[in-house]
């Protein structure tokens, strides 16, 4: 039994979740492989912004696959690193806005 | 990781010997996977044994010969390298233009600017009327006054330039092709762009060449062709014609990064499963043959440096024979995956 929750080896496994419930997993393959299509974005922005996302949902899998796909579609370091500063706003924003919830109960309850 | 200053052959590492790289190569029973064999892959596909369709361009080695140690380099090329293509072996290229309908002629190296007959070649060539590239690693031209006039020489006689330009910014540029590269490569481009290369309406054309700066694959050439127009236009008012996306090929000072860097295993199997049979079709080998500096024939550069000659009888440019060359069986290994993953690889950027 595997003594770690993530292991590199598993991110190419990610086609089997098939095995257990096919209908949903090719459903779910087809609908991915849509979205991460040259559309109104490009690749390249889409990958940028799955790499952000990665890190907001700190998924190790997830981080190894768009820096490489964002690599692979002419990202740099820096545009990566801006990228992940992004998620990093978006997450520290995500608690500092609620200091607003904070500020106006404590004015509720205090004279 | 640090840059690599010095050859393979300079620095007496095994990967210098082309049979140890294949030995590499060959080994396909990796630490975590089994890579499918490429002659298997071809066979599934009907394309074994894969043939050329023509001899449209000659692929001119003119040897190892290069101011610059690229960490990537297939050629193991570098300024501790002394082999260069004699001028007897140039008469035999040209003997070979003369004789059949080959319409390009393709200089590669090492940077061939630094053959000594060099020139004396470009001008022959003119003669003849082919079409004349010169892959040119842009630094030569400011490598010594001597190459300071190259942009006009290369224009009096109309050559048509491929240069590499792995990225838009130094960092991952000087990673890949040394300290300062980047910064000289923008300067000549100028000097380019200023005798009318890559310049719409000019007719002169300059073409950039992209390859990854590390273990993973070029992404559409389409986008990143895009994205070089803007950034080169935008901070160095840079203008170029086409870009070509090319994938790394694990031969010689590529494979040894892969091999040191523990990349190996990885790269090849995302180039296993990139294998785009559609790319196959298209592949440089299928029209054209390269000249080794010492004027042995293969199939590509790739195999030249793996020293895989031509399975043919006739093995030489000084016996070239078009209509036994035309039917030849190509040379095939598995660092072949490089140029059929995702949409194909060649001297030309991308395939399909």
């Amino acid at each position: 039994m595997s003594k770690t929750y993530y292991d590199p080896a598993d991110l190419p496994k990610f086609a089997d979740i098939k095995d257990f419930q096919p209908e949903l997993a090719k459903k779910f393959f087809s609908y991915y492989g849509d979205v991460f299509k040259e559309g109104a974005l490009t690749a390249r922005e889409k990958s940028l912004i799955a790499l952000a996302v990665s890190h907001a949902i700190q998924c190790p899998y997830c981080i190894d696959a768009y820096t490489s796909g964002s690599l692979e579609k002419g990202a740099d370091e820096e545009q990566m690193m801006e990228a992940v500063h992004v998620a990093a706003a978006i997450r520290g924003g995500a608690s500092l806005v609620h200091g607003v919830q904070m500020m106006n109960k404590t004015k509720e309850i205090t004279m | 990781m640090a840059l690599a200053t010095k050859s393979l052959l300079f620095r007496s590492h095994q990967l210098s010997e082309p049979s140890m790289q294949l030995k590499v190569l060959s080994t396909n029973e990796l630490e975590n996977i089994t890579l499918p064999s490429f002659t298997k892959k071809l066979e599934d596909i009907n394309l074994f044994p894969l043939r050329p369709v023509g001899i449209d361009v000659l692929q001119v080695n003119m040897g190892k010969m290069c101011n610059q140690t690229c960490k990537h380099c297939h050629v193991d090329a570098g300024p501790d390298r002394k082999e260069i293509m004699n001028r007897e072996t140039m008469g035999y290229c040209l003997e070979v233009l003369k004789s059949t309908n080959i319409t390009t002629v393709d200089l590669t190296g090492g940077a061939p600017e630094m053959n000594p007959d060099f020139r004396w070649f470009v001008e022959e060539l003119s003669k003849l009327k082919v079409n004349i590239i010169v892959r040119c690693n842009l630094t030569i031209i400011l490598a010594n006054p001597k190459y300071h006039d190259l942009p006009q020489f290369f224009k009096k006689h109309n050559v048509e330039l491929i240069s590499s330009l792995p990225y838009f910014s130094a960092r991952r540029t000087d990673a890949q092709r040394g300290e300062g590269v980047f910064e000289k490569s923008i300067k000549a481009l100028k000097m380019l762009n200023k005798e009318g290369y890559g310049v719409n309406d000019s007719g002169l054309i300059l073409n950039l060449v992209y390859n990854p700066t590390g273990a993973f694959l070029p992404g559409s050439q389409t986008e990143l062709e895009a994205e070089f127009k803007i950034k080169l236009k935008k901070e160095y008012d840079i203008e170029f014609n086409s870009l070509f996306a090319i994938t790394n090929v694990p031969v010689s000072r590529f494979l040894e990064y892969l091999v040191s860097s523990e990349n190996y295993e990885s790269y090849m199997e995302k180039l296993v499963n990139a294998f785009n049979p559609s790319a196959v079709l298209g592949v440089m080998c299928r029209n054209t043959i390269s000249v080794g500096w010492d004027g042995y024939l293969y199939d590509c550069d790739f195999n030249q440096m793996l020293a895989l000659k031509v399975n043919s009888n006739h093995k030489h440019v000084s016996e070239f024979k078009m209509s036994a060359l035309s039917k030849r069986d190509i040379e095939l290994n598995q660092h072949c995956y490089g140029c059929t993953a995702g949409a194909g690889s060649s001297c030309g950027g991308e395939v399909v």
